[in-house]
């Protein structure tokens, strides 16, 4: 505010001979400028969007226009033979029907035990509320590499190691933080007094939750567990570390493993592969993203 | 009649008290799932990253399940060793070429997001959704193969765009082109998240005050220093102190880029130091030392982003 005025006191007024002369010029220079953004903007899309373009071209591009040494952006001859050939390679449904099973238990653990932390952060004021903050937001923080060694020396410990469980149990540890500060975010934003006119109405808290607040927070529920299930089936490192053997690793480890060295890599089936791994994700990230992207800003931006 | 009467009379005024007790044990018996979870997966393997800092704990140690304790060997070690230095200067540096060039050309697409059409605003939106929800290990193949010296798209553009002679440049040659090549991946991953969310910050500038600046005659600088600066500063903070968390540790992109076979001491970055020193060489006491080492610079780092978080928790 006080920036403004200042900026006030020191400019003079603006001339206004011609007025209308004047107006048409600065129209058009606003559209000239308008004109030149959107080239600069196209420019950017361009170069952002092009790894994923490039990855999608080759996945159908027969071996031969790979290979060439000027390189075509469109294939002329699409081919489905690298999806077939990624489709086709040793354990790639495994890890496929691995990936499923532990995304399935980590959304399913996560958003229930998430959900009741998250309705007490929101609905509660307790005594050591903000102490279960800085915890949750703490392991949140905790970088992954870091936690690798103990995490492994524990899990061995109990020949949790080489078990989809103990990843189960990895990414659970390390996605409730997320989960309950998302979800509480969610409760949060619905109004109190639907609950209370539910509660005047004759309902018990119990059935003010489940009529009232449950439908209302159903979306925030997807969009999280959305989110939960993305990052666990992209997470690498634990899944590396801890699935040892080749048939009960996961989508993006057994990824990982298939490049071979430059002059023998099947680039086609690389990006085939990489394509089949990026879509379930890319897919439920557009659903959710504009509910999500804010968490982690919760309170600087509102959404 | 009266008994009815007395009895609700009775009721009304015990209730209360058992309902105030029973009230303020629900909070506590809702978040108790996650204690219990929270302690029993991650709170005894950090008592055990402590106590195994302190030990010796090797493959025998492991499958015999006892270490023995050495005091604070494994710390001198790693605090004497040349390499945990260099290690440590090149992931501050790394991190802060990153975070500055992700918050910079995020913020830059950001103010583009302001200026241009509506269509091409939904375009790069839609382009930069894209982007973020790209898995790193894809991105990582599919950076491996745009930058191979053999046919490469990359040379191939550099080469045609008259920028030099790329043909069968190896971007892996040198530690610093290795380096340079993970920064681009990174910063391409993560800019979109700092695009988007300084622009929702953008839309919070009350455009009263930008008109009024700029009709008393206040340059687009003059405006960004005085007006839409002070309204973005909590988000810049926020976005900074995330990013260099996130770069400070990152592992996935510098280990798979630059291969589990070439990543050595020349080229490693703190979270794949970490993981080699503890997990490959399975000399699991000092990979602890180091890892609690690295917890403890991530921790302090963190202190200014979590303090902000719960105060922001409070007051909303």
């Amino acid at each position: 505010m006080s920036a403004v005025s200042e900026v006030a006191a020191g400019a003079p007024p603006v001339a206004r001979a011609t007025p209308r002369a004047a107006s048409i010029r600065r129209a058009r220079r606003r559209r000239l400028r308008r004109a030149v953004w959107n080239v600069v903007g196209l420019g950017v899309f361009l170069v952002l969007v092009f790894p994923v373009f490039w990855m999608i071209s080759t996945a159908f591009k027969p071996d031969t226009e790979i290979h060439s040494s000027s390189p075509t952006w469109f294939s002329i001859h699409p081919t489905l033979q690298h999806f077939r050939d990624a489709m086709a390679r040793p354990y790639f449904w495994e890890v496929v029907k691995n990936s499923l099973i532990v995304v399935g238990a980590v959304v399913a653990l996560s958003m229930v035990v998430a959900f009741l932390a998250a309705v007490a952060l929101a609905k509660y004021r307790f005594t050591g509320n903000k102490l279960f903050v800085v915890l949750v937001i703490g392991i949140l923080m905790l970088p992954q590499a870091g936690l690798v060694i103990p995490l492994y020396v524990v899990l061995a410990k109990y020949h949790l190691t080489n078990h989809l469980m103990g990843l189960v149990l990895t990414h659970l540890v390390i996605l409730l933080p997320f989960a309950v500060w998302t979800l509480r975010g969610f409760i949060m934003g619905i109004p109190k007094e639907l609950e209370e006119a539910a509660m005047v109405d004759g309902s018990s808290r119990l059935g003010a939750f489940t009529r009232i607040l449950l439908p209302l927070v159903a979306p925030g529920l997807v969009a999280t567990s959305v989110f939960v299930f993305i990052t666990s089936w992209n997470e690498y490192i634990f899944a590396n570390v801890i699935l040892t053997d080749q048939a009960n690793q996961t989508l993006t480890v057994w990824l990982s493993y298939f490049y071979g060295t430059s002059r023998a890599t099947d680039w086609g089936g690389l990006m085939a592969a990489s394509t089949l791994t990026a879509i379930p994700v890319v897919i439920f990230f557009l659903l959710v993203q504009r509910k999500i992207a804010f968490g982690l800003t919760a309170g600087a931006v509102k959404a | 009649m009266t008994v009815a009467a007395e009895a609700i009379a009775h009721r009304s005024r015990r209730r209360p008290r058992l309902k105030r007790i029973a009230h303020a044990s629900v909070p506590y018996l809702l978040i108790l799932p996650v204690i219990v979870v929270i302690t029993a997966i991650l709170g005894y393997p950090l008592y055990k990253l402590v106590t195994l800092s302190f030990q010796q704990y090797g493959l025998a140690e492991l499958i015999q399940k006892k270490g023995v304790w050495i005091g604070f060997d494994n710390f001198s070690s790693v605090l004497h060793d040349e390499v945990f230095w260099r290690v440590l200067l090149r992931t501050v540096i790394f991190t802060a070429a990153n975070v500055g060039l992700t918050i910079g050309l995020g913020t830059l697409i950001a103010f583009l997001l302001v200026r241009v059409s509506t269509w091409v605003r939904i375009l790069l939106t839609a382009g930069l959704v894209l982007v973020w929800s790209m898995p790193a290990v894809v991105a990582v193949q599919v950076w491996v193969w745009m930058t191979n010296f053999e046919n490469g798209i990359l040379n191939y553009v550099l080469t045609e765009l008259h920028v030099g002679d790329y043909t069968g440049h190896d971007w892996y040659g040198s530690t610093f082109s290795k380096l340079g090549m993970v920064t681009l991946l990174i910063v391409w991953g993560a800019i979109p998240f700092v695009a988007i969310t300084v622009y929702a910050g953008l839309a919070q500038v009350p455009r009263e005050l930008v008109e009024a600046a700029e009709i008393d005659g206040a340059g687009p600088g003059r405006v960004f220093r005085d007006v839409t600066f002070p309204v973005l500063k909590p988000i810049f903070l926020i976005l900074t102190s995330l990013s260099i968390i996130w770069d400070f540790g990152v592992f996935t992109q510098p280990y798979l880029l630059i291969g589990s076979s070439a990543v050595d001491t020349s080229n490693y970055l703190m979270g794949v130091y970490v993981f080699i020193e503890g997990y490959s060489h399975s000399d699991f006491g000092r990979g602890a030392a180091i890892s609690l080492l690295m917890l403890l610079i991530v921790a302090v780092l963190s202190i200014f982003y979590v303090r902000r978080m719960v105060k922001m928790g409070e007051a909303q």
